[in-house]
């Protein structure tokens, strides 16, 4: 029986581990952290339905549970050799296990916000990045730096991306949504909190977004600055003061606020860049390169190693899911062509 | 009665006519420029012509105009090439003069009619009678009367040049004749080293350790060419000479041995001719090519060690410095545009020449923008040419400099810092608040009353301004500054960034002294006002463009981190250190192109493991910040503020 293994247990390796599983084929799955579905975990709603991510944790995790699949935690890869016919996997710096074909669903991680040291995050308590919001959401209070009821929080786009000076000239294509979808649930918790939230331009591509985008500003009383923060700096009484330019009046202007939320963008994940690196397919920032966008999005210019999700760019949980999808079709093919020959 | 006999053959004519030609153009151009010296340049000459400078102006133009002592420190082959060619050549025009002023002073003496005789029969020099007027040329013996002559050997100054020619047989009493003539042998050998090695670095330029040679244009090569030939020409002249008469020292005596005098003799005066031919185009030419470096250099090293300076538009000085360059293209080899852009079109050698032949100004706009202005050429300059300033007069933003501009910020607001510390954090600064923190906290932990001026109003410095070539707009930040500075009272103005520091250090007249960070802190803690824990960690120290080249602070930042962390010394560190690639100084080269720059220089930085980087300049910290996820990078008054003990612990 031909053997696939999957490094990374997020909504892409998962769903890729599923359709195989139900296909017959024996797949284990590599996580390296103790628990799959970290960055996942890590967030309170979903974009377009609001949906709570614990029920799609819930989800994912229901379909890790198939007989055909072995999950193995705390196990990293840190290399791939090509053994003719199949891939030889070093797992955790000693272990070594081969596998038939290999699926790379190594995922991304986000922006150190303190690159960007002008905006301040990591020296002022009020700079917090969209992951910390997410956890502020989830637990249902969003305090000021000093522990009260915030008067005024600004989102700012573009954190870590389309940001040439910090090496990501892409767009990490959620943060837009994102950063709505964490304004419009700031309001429900924060009826009287100003929200503004500072862009560059909106990128409203998916279902649902153009129309959430409108209910924020008609609803929720959401402002929108174009503009970017170019620098913040602490007042005596613990606030930010942030310094931009409303691009569309074409004024600068100051404002001093209670939270500056950066919405960050996302990179190749450290598994992803190793993997990419050991098997020479690393491609523009760090991220897989695969074989062609069009119809070879899955494959890799190795035989027999494939690519699914955002380790290849910055992908939506959707996306993450088809692409995962796909893959495990790609990967069925290419099996029984090995069986035939 | 009275004979005058006199050196002459008509091969010398045409080196007379260069000497003469170069002697005359070097001298207007010389007063030309000397004249468009503008008020503060003619102060300088007023005051300092003769004065304590004197001294040091000689020993550098000793110094770098013959030992050449900057380029051997930089490259020893390229160096000894140079020092080959100029003090090979200079000892061979002195000892020449000594040489044959000795030999005729002996012929003077003697008196000898034999010598005369063979002198005028072979060597072609001319007797003529001086108060008679007329050229004698015979054989003399006695006069009419029977007396016995008087002879006057004459010595014009090029009977050094050609001497083996003109003195085929020294006088019996001129001791030291062989020993002279074995010296200027030895001479000639010393400049043939320079000329091997510049062969050497014409065909293979590695091989004399060069990466990268300034290419010149076809007026200067035949000028090179000329001043190549010199040399062996002299030497087959001489070793013709010598066969046919077997004068010379040792090593034209043995070339000559191998010459048949029945052939040779017939070559001799083509050869000669030749090698005055030679020099007369080498002269002629010199004023118009590079090698008017020769004497430039000399004068503008003593401008320079008298106090003189650039002004921000050209001035006579400016025309010094353009006609001091040799276009050794020692600039170029440390220039991280060529280095690691691979662009080698845009550095001073080229910007000088440009501007020297009048090249199209929207051309030498575009040469003189592309330039980081690091200044690692200026510091390599063997004559210290201020390629900064001339730059910064060429570059194409000066056009758009329009005064009034900043007419909107009104009169800065007074504040009362009598007796305080003003700090200055920069328009940089504040995009590393991580730096501006940690001075706060040291100011507080050292216990010094200071004033934050531009906390949250801020005017620029104006030296990203000046950088650009916006000279007025620069002035009127720097009015404003001033005033604000002034009318406060402070009494010492301490910047975290080192652009600022040098803008307030030369371009302002500040009355209160001014410290860069790094500076005041060692200050500090030689007074003992810092209590200090260390880390345990190694770093590496980034010297700043502006702060190290710029301002020669290489020593208080490292007193400082040596008493936190062990500091790594680095390779390229000092002088050498690589721009961190985002320096405000060039507004044309891509991100991409920057990022280059700055991956060579924290390649540099962590050639050896080290915890942390380690710098003095927000610039170079956030251009570093984004390079690597892998080292923390640091200013050195974080290092300091989180290493600092507090009173009541």
């Amino acid at each position: 029986m031909k053997k696939v293994a999957i490094i990374g247990a997020g909504p892409a390796g998962i769903e890729a581990a599923s359709v195989l599983a139900r296909a017959g084929v024996p797949v284990t799955v590599f996580e390296k952290s103790s628990d799959s579905l970290s960055n996942l975990r890590d967030k309170s709603f979903l974009f377009p339905n609001f949906q709570p991510s614990p029920e799609l944790v819930d989800e994912f995790s229901g379909k890790l549970q198939a007989d055909n699949i072995t999950v193995r935690h705390g196990s990293c890869i840190t290399e791939l050799k090509w053994k003719g016919t199949s891939w030889e996997l070093v797992c955790n710096g000693s272990q070594n296990l081969v596998f038939d074909a290999v699926l790379i669903a190594t995922g991304y991680r986000t922006f150190d916000a303190s690159r960007k040291e002008e905006l301040g995050y990591g020296i002022y308590k009020g700079v917090i990045t969209s992951l910390e919001m997410e956890q502020m959401i989830k637990s249902g209070s969003i305090p000021n730096a000093n522990g009260d009821i915030p008067q005024r929080i600004a989102f700012l786009q573009c954190v870590g991306s389309r940001d040439e000076k910090s090496g990501n000239n892409y767009c990490s294509k959620v943060c837009c949504v994102t950063a709505v979808k964490q304004a419009i649930e700031v309001r429900k918790i924060l009826p009287k909190t100003e929200l503004t939230i500072f862009y560059m331009d909106l990128r409203m591509w998916g279902q649902g977004f153009e129309e959430m985008y409108r209910t924020a500003q008609e609803k929720y009383g959401i402002d929108f600055i174009r503009g970017r923060i170019s620098e913040a700096a602490s007042t005596f009484d613990g606030r930010i003061q942030i310094k931009t330019e409303d691009t569309l009046l074409g004024l600068p202007m100051k404002a001093s606020v209670d939270l500056l939320v950066l919405m960050v963008g996302m990179e190749a994940s450290d598994g992803t860049r190793t993997v990419g690196r050991s098997c020479d397919i690393c491609g523009e920032y760090g991220f897989i390169r695969t074989l062609n966008p069009h119809l070879y999005d899955n494959e890799t210019d190795r035989p027999g190693l494939f690519a699914a999700g955002s380790c290849k760019r910055p992908m939506s949980i959707n996306d993450s899911v088809n692409d995962g999808r796909s893959a495990a079709t790609v990967i069925r093919e290419y099996l029984d062509q090995l069986s035939e020959n | 009665m009275k004979i005058s006999i006199i050196p002459y053959s008509a091969f010398v004519i045409p080196f007379l006519i260069g000497v003469v030609i170069m002697a005359v153009t070097c001298i207007i151009k010389y007063i030309r420029w000397i004249r468009m010296f503008d008020a503060a340049q003619r102060d300088v000459i007023r005051h300092n012509w003769f004065s304590w400078k004197t001294i040091p102006a000689l020993w550098e133009m000793f110094r770098e105009g013959l030992l050449h002592f900057r380029i051997i420190r930089k490259n020893a082959v390229l160096g000894i090439m140079h020092q080959a060619f100029a003090l090979g050549w200079a000892l061979l025009i002195v000892v020449g003069a000594i040489q044959s002023k000795n030999a005729i002073a002996c012929m003077n003496q003697e008196q000898s009619i034999t010598q005369l005789n063979t002198l005028i029969e072979q060597n072609g020099w001319y007797s003529f009678d001086k108060d008679k007027n007329i050229i004698l040329n015979k054989r003399i013996t006695y006069d009419e009367a029977g007396n016995k002559v008087h002879l006057h050997y004459y010595r014009p100054f090029y009977a050094a040049i050609f001497y083996n020619y003109f003195i085929h047989k020294e006088p019996a009493s001129f001791r030291k004749a062989q020993a002279y003539a074995d010296l200027m042998d030895g001479l000639l050998l010393y400049v043939f080293l320079g000329l091997t090695l510049a062969l050497a670095k014409r065909l293979w330029s590695k091989s004399v350790g060069v990466r990268r040679k300034a290419s010149h244009n076809l007026v200067d090569r035949v000028t090179k060419l000329s001043l190549w030939m010199i040399f062996p020409l002299r030497l087959i002249s001489e070793s013709i000479t010598s066969s046919l008469y077997g004068n010379g020292g040792f090593l034209t005596k043995y070339l000559g041995s191998f010459l048949s005098p029945d052939i040779f003799q017939y070559f001799e005066l083509v050869s000669w001719l030749s090698y005055s031919v030679v020099l007369a185009i080498f002269f002629i030419s010199m004023p118009f090519t590079r090698y008017m470096h020769i004497f430039t250099e000399l004068l503008l090293i003593w401008f320079r060690k008298i106090g003189m300076k650039e002004s921000t538009r050209p001035t006579g000085y400016t025309r010094f410095e353009l006609n001091a360059c040799s276009r050794c293209g020692v600039c170029i080899e440390g220039c991280p545009i060529d280095k690691e852009l691979d662009n080698h079109r845009i550095q001073a050698v080229y910007l000088i020449r440009g501007l020297r032949a009048h090249r199209r100004e929207a051309k030498m706009k575009i040469i003189a923008d592309n330039c980081l202005m690091c200044d690692r050429c200026v510091n390599d300059c063997p004559v210290g040419i201020d390629i900064s300033s001339i730059r910064r007069m060429t570059r194409s933003k000066g056009s758009l400099d329009t005064i009034g501009n900043y007419s909107y910020i009104g009169t800065p607001r007074p504040f009362n810092a009598i007796g305080r510390i003003a700090y200055f954090g920069g328009c940089m600064s504040h995009l590393t608040p991580g730096i501006t923190q940690a001075m706060q906290k040291i100011f507080e932990a050292a216990d010094q009353k200071y004033w934050y001026m531009d906390r949250d109003r801020s005017i620029c410095c104006g030296r990203p301004l000046r950088q650009q070539g916006f000279l007025n707009q620069a002035d009127d930040l720097m009015c404003k500054n001033t005033e604000m500075i002034e009318r406060s009272g402070a009494m010492m103005l301490v910047t975290s960034c080192p652009i600022c520091y040098r803008s307030f250090k030369e371009e302002y007249n500040l009355k209160i002294p001014v410290m860069h960070h790094t500076e005041y802190i060692d200050l500090l803690l030689r007074q003992g006002k810092l209590n200090l824990k260390r880390d345990k960690r190694t770093v590496s120290y980034h010297d700043p463009c502006e702060l190290g080249r710029g301002c020669g602070i290489y020593e208080q930042p490292r007193n400082v981190l040596n008493s936190v962390t062990t500091v790594r010394k680095i390779k390229e560190q000092k002088e050498e250190s690589i721009c961190c690639g985002f320096n405000l100084g060039n507004a044309v080269i891509s991100i991409e192109e920057q990022t280059k720059i700055r991956d060579a220089a924290v390649r540099s930085l962590t050639a050896k493991p080290v915890d942390a980087i380690v710098t003095a300049c927000p610039m170079c910290k956030k251009s570093f910040q984004h390079a690597t996820d892998r080292y923390p990078v640091q200013d050195i008054a974080e290092v300091v503020a989180a290493n600092l003990i507090k009173q009541d612990e």
